[in-house]
């Protein structure tokens, strides 16, 4: 599927640009972007060094085991492949505790560091694993209690109530969320029963 | 009031979270500074493993985006849009949400410029913001660094979550702000 969307964004807007008539608008944008993504990655070296590093004392000093087992109810239910002990449920919590605080940049370095370890339980690797999915699911809908940088743009600009699309906010995401953990309970059945 | 706690509270969030991790670990006796660079050099290597992966979906969004191909493509939907009472100035923002972080919020910026941050439209940008994640840059980044290259069903699952979030904002801005 990434496949294709990936082909698709590329050649669309390469016929698009020949259409119009500025081809050379293609060859700009694919270098720069090149270059973007780079300086991207290289800017979050730093980043998830430092968390990383922070989360790496949290392990040590037994603060996510308590996290852990503090949500584990939760957990096992969402996550029924992975074992309630394994180290990967305590990343998966401080990423989407990051998430829900609006702490983006804190946010990604725990989910690397949790898919790393559902890789480890992985029986396909090269294939996303049923928690793996489920972990997405939650990720990219996330309830947002704080979207801090929107926050930040309205009241640059003057609102005469900056904070309040917080309310909007959470039901949105509330909503997304809901729909995308049910979706992902329903394509993981239906894919399960496909392989009997 | 709401503004200032809230402001408190993210400038807090990360200083409060650097005090007090190592000063636990302390606490239990963990030797607190060889533990962080052991951890800060694994975070080195997953940064430098997504390159990749991120050339990749870089070039190809921004391609897509340049070359006008995006406008070309909201033209397209118009009319579902327009049948959910969607502004017209929205529809490229929703096609941006789930492709850059960046991106969208450049435009949600440039359209709060524009129509003011407390219009319709304003308010509607800033809730899409504020919804749901890039949904391409967490696959791309977070399948990237360990390599996974069959996605399976969660691209699906987390463009649906895009949809929902922008017609849940929609409605609800409808419904608040109308």
């Amino acid at each position: 599927m990434l496949n294709l969307i990936w082909l698709v964004l590329l050649a669309s807007g390469i016929v698009v640009a020949a259409w119009h008539g500025n081809i050379e608008v293609v060859t700009k944008a694919a270098l720069q972007a090149a270059h973007d993504a780079v300086e991207v990655c290289i800017n979050l070296v730093g980043v998830m060094a430092l968390w990383l590093g922070i989360m790496k004392i949290a392990e040590s000093g037994g603060l996510i085991r308590v996290l852990g087992r503090m949500l584990r109810p939760l957990m096992v239910r969402l996550f029924p492949t992975v074992p309630p002990n394994h180290p990967a449920m305590g990343a998966i919590i401080l990423n989407l505790s990051a998430n829900v605080l609006g702490l983006g940049n804190a946010a990604t370095p725990f989910g690397m560091k949790a898919m790393q370890g559902l890789q480890e339980i992985n029986p396909r690797p090269g294939v996303a694993s049923e928690a793996m999915c489920t972990f997405l699911a939650l990720n990219t809908s996330c309830i947002t209690l704080l979207p801090a940088t929107i926050i930040g743009v309205r009241a640059s600009f003057n609102s005469a109530n900056p904070t309040e699309i917080v309310g909007p906010c959470i039901l949105a995401t509330a909503t997304s969320m809901t729909v995308a953990v049910t979706l992902d309970y329903l394509f993981r059945r239906r894919n399960r029963r496909r392989r009997r | 009031m709401l503004v200032n706690a809230l402001n408190t509270i993210s400038q807090w969030a990360i200083p409060f979270l650097l005090l007090s991790i190592p000063l636990y670990g302390f606490i239990k006796k963990v030797p607190v500074y060889e533990k962080f660079v052991e951890g800060a050099e694994e975070g080195f290597h997953t940064a430098i493993r997504i390159i990749p992966f991120l050339v990749g979906m870089m070039v190809a969004i921004s391609v897509f985006r340049a070359s006008g191909a995006m406008l070309v493509f909201a033209n397209l939907i118009k009319p579902i849009t327009e049948l959910i009472s969607a502004p017209a100035e929205i529809i490229p923002l929703a096609v941006m949400r789930p492709l850059s972080g960046s991106g969208v919020l450049g435009m949600a910026t440039e359209i709060m410029r524009v129509h003011g941050p407390d219009s319709f439209i304003g308010r509607l940008a800033s809730v899409m913001q504020g919804t749901t994640d890039t949904t391409f840059f967490v696959l791309t980044v977070y399948f990237g660094s360990i390599g996974i290259t069959r996605y399976r069903y969660s691209v699906l699952t987390g463009l649906s979550a895009d949809i929902t979030g922008f017609l849940a904002a929609l409605y609800l801005c409808h419904r608040v702000f109308g």
